[in-house]
């Protein structure tokens, strides 16, 4: 009996503990970042563009390119994903070929992002001719987040009991009503969670656009998806690794940290009040 | 007996999940318009039975079907069968309630919708009419647009009986509608289905003795996958003909 109690206090304890540091450290992190971040953001630092060989001047490009390379890599792969999902899940039998198909989805979830880069330019740039530009960028960071996409998907669509697919087949509706009309509308706040978390993904990611999309500097804005763009991650690297004025420029970098972080959270927020709304007309 | 029409004739049916036969050799007629209870201890295949009458079982993997099921004449396990025609003619009402996550309305529209259904006026007069012919109407009247699931379960069924009045059904299949709900709740759903006899055909499927004896006109004893007896429920309560079936209405094992 006492035992038993004095262990429960020790496991609590312990918990606690590990909680204790895990915000401790999300703190410090985003602690430093707000504090440092905030000495050079303006309103001039979001809105105008980089003079004086980056150390005047403001992230303008930058940030626009990553909102055009995030956007176009979920607008490529949610769809794509999503269809796979639902093929993987609804359409096929539990067999072994399909066992495979997931489990190089997984493994290609695993594969570091250079690689995914390294692909890009070779398909993209160069085989598809579609140049160093937002396209190339957008669907080599879309391959890059899809197998997120997929498996937050298929997770999301097994979740959804099977009684309510009876219930409509039962009803005469179709396989495809029933997948349409019931199983996706309830997986969707499922579905978005996994978007949620890829959009952080492609928009932090450096190395896939290394080569295929983003240019340290660049003068004026993107016209087309052909543009070739600036992107805040890869400027932050630009930042810190080149130029001539490493104390501005160190501080530029952490501007655009707290940004690029800022940016994610306001691209998820949308996403979560989709995902709430959702779950009010359903469950609410 | 023969004096009905009958609706839904088995023959010579056999069913197996892979291997293990789950239904042999039943042979039975269902009457149009009448309440026939299917009864028997877990796992006699009660409702592999019913789940046949739709073709529900279809999804099941491995599954072998060998025999006929005529319904109004139509060999229903034919390939040539239709089944979303099939299941529209033939609605089921499930063990557990499960109404859609969506509104009230769009839980009873929805089957409208799904067939193709666009004239606006008539689904709601449609969804309306299907809330009182399953006796829910007065509860929720005020409260159409609020998701299914705030309801209680007593009334998710009826929801559900609802949904499935909607699309006009001719036969509707229970599978022990009354398993999840309590007294009160079992009580109201027992004076529905009697109630919609007058419309439809019911096929029930019950654990419960004294229910099949108080809602059904004919009765079916179902042991082992065999059809053990089958006659009117007044029959085959008193004064039973099959030894087994005695045993298991006096509680001897189930
Ligand atoms: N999907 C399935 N795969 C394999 N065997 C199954 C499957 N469904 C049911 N069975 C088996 O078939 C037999 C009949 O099952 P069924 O569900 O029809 O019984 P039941 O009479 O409805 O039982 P209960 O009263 O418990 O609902 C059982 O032995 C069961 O284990
Ligand atoms: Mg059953």
């Amino acid at each position: 009996m006492k035992r038993s109690v004095m262990s429960q206090k020790i496991g609590f304890f312990i918990l606690s503990l590990c909680i204790i540091t895990t915000l401790f450290f999300l703190g410090i992190i985003l602690y430093f970042i707000t504090v440092r971040g905030l000495k050079v953001i303006s309103w001039e630092f979001l809105t105008q563009a980089p003079r004086n060989g980056m150390t005047e001047g403001g992230v303008a490009p930058a940030i626009i390119g990553t909102f055009y390379l995030t956007l176009g890599a979920i607008l490529f792969a949610l769809p794509l994903g999503l269809a796979c999902a639902i093929y993987l899940t609804e359409y096929t039998p539990k067999n072994t070929v399909v066992n495979i198909l997931r489990i190089s989805i997984n493994t290609l979830a695993g594969v570091p992002s250079v690689v995914f880069g390294l692909f890009g330019l070779a398909v993209f740039v160069k085989f598809f001719n579609f140049g160093v530009s937002i396209l190339s960028g957008s669907l080599t960071l879309g391959i890059l987040i899809l197998p997120g996409i997929i498996s937050a998907s298929q997770e999301a669509l097994t979740a959804i009991p099977h009684s309510f697919r009876e219930a409509s087949l039962a009803l005469g509706a179709t396989k495809w009503q029933t997948i349409r009309r019931i199983v996706l509308p309830a997986s969707l706040p499922g579905i978005l969670t996994g978007v949620i978390l890829s959009i952080g993904r492609a928009a932090g990611e450096t190395a896939p656009i290394l080569f295929t999309a983003a240019a340290f500097y660049i003068r004026g804005y993107p016209d087309s998806v052909f543009s070739e763009v600036m992107a805040l991650p890869y400027h932050i690297y630009g930042l810190m690794t080149e130029g001539t004025f490493p104390e501005k420029q160190t501080q530029i970098a952490y501007g655009c940290a707290l940004i690029l972080m800022l940016l994610v959270l306001l691209i998820s927020a949308v996403a979560i009040y989709f995902r709430q709304k959702q779950r009010r007309v359903h469950y609410g | 007996m023969d004096k009905h029409e009958v609706q839904i004739r088995v023959s010579n049916l056999n069913f197996f999940y892979g291997k293990t036969c789950a239904l042999k050799n039943i042979n039975m007629d269902i009457y149009k318009k009448k309440i026939t209870a299917i009864i028997g201890p877990s796992g006699c295949g009660k409702s592999t039975l019913i789940r046949l009458f739709n073709r529900m079982n279809d999804l099941v993997l491995n599954s072998r079907v060998e025999g006929h099921i005529y319904i109004d004449g139509e060999d229903i396990l034919s390939a040539k069968t239709d089944v979303v025609e099939l299941r529209r003619k033939v609605g089921m009402v499930f063990q557990k309630p499960n109404p859609f996550p969506k509104s009230i309305y769009r839980n009873i529209s929805y089957g409208l919708e799904v067939n193709n259904v666009k004239n606006k006026k008539y689904i709601e007069e449609k969804v309306i009419d299907s809330l009182k012919n399953s006796a829910l109407w007065e509860e929720v009247k005020d409260r159409l647009n609020e998701s299914a699931l705030m309801l209680s379960g007593g009334q998710q069924q009826r929801l559900c009986i609802a949904r499935c009045l909607a699309v006009e059904p001719e036969v509707i299949l229970f599978d022990e509608p009354c398993a999840s709900l309590d007294p009160i709740s079992t009580r109201k759903i027992e004076e529905l289905i009697t109630e919609l006899k007058k419309q439809y055909t019911i096929v029930i499927v019950t654990h419960n003795m004294q229910q099949a004896a108080r809602v059904s006109d004919y009765t079916a004893f179902l042991y082992l996958g065999e059809l053990v007896e089958y006659g009117t429920t007044e029959k085959l309560f008193t004064v039973p003909e099959n030894p087994k079936t005695e045993e298991y209405l006096s509680g001897k094992f189930g």
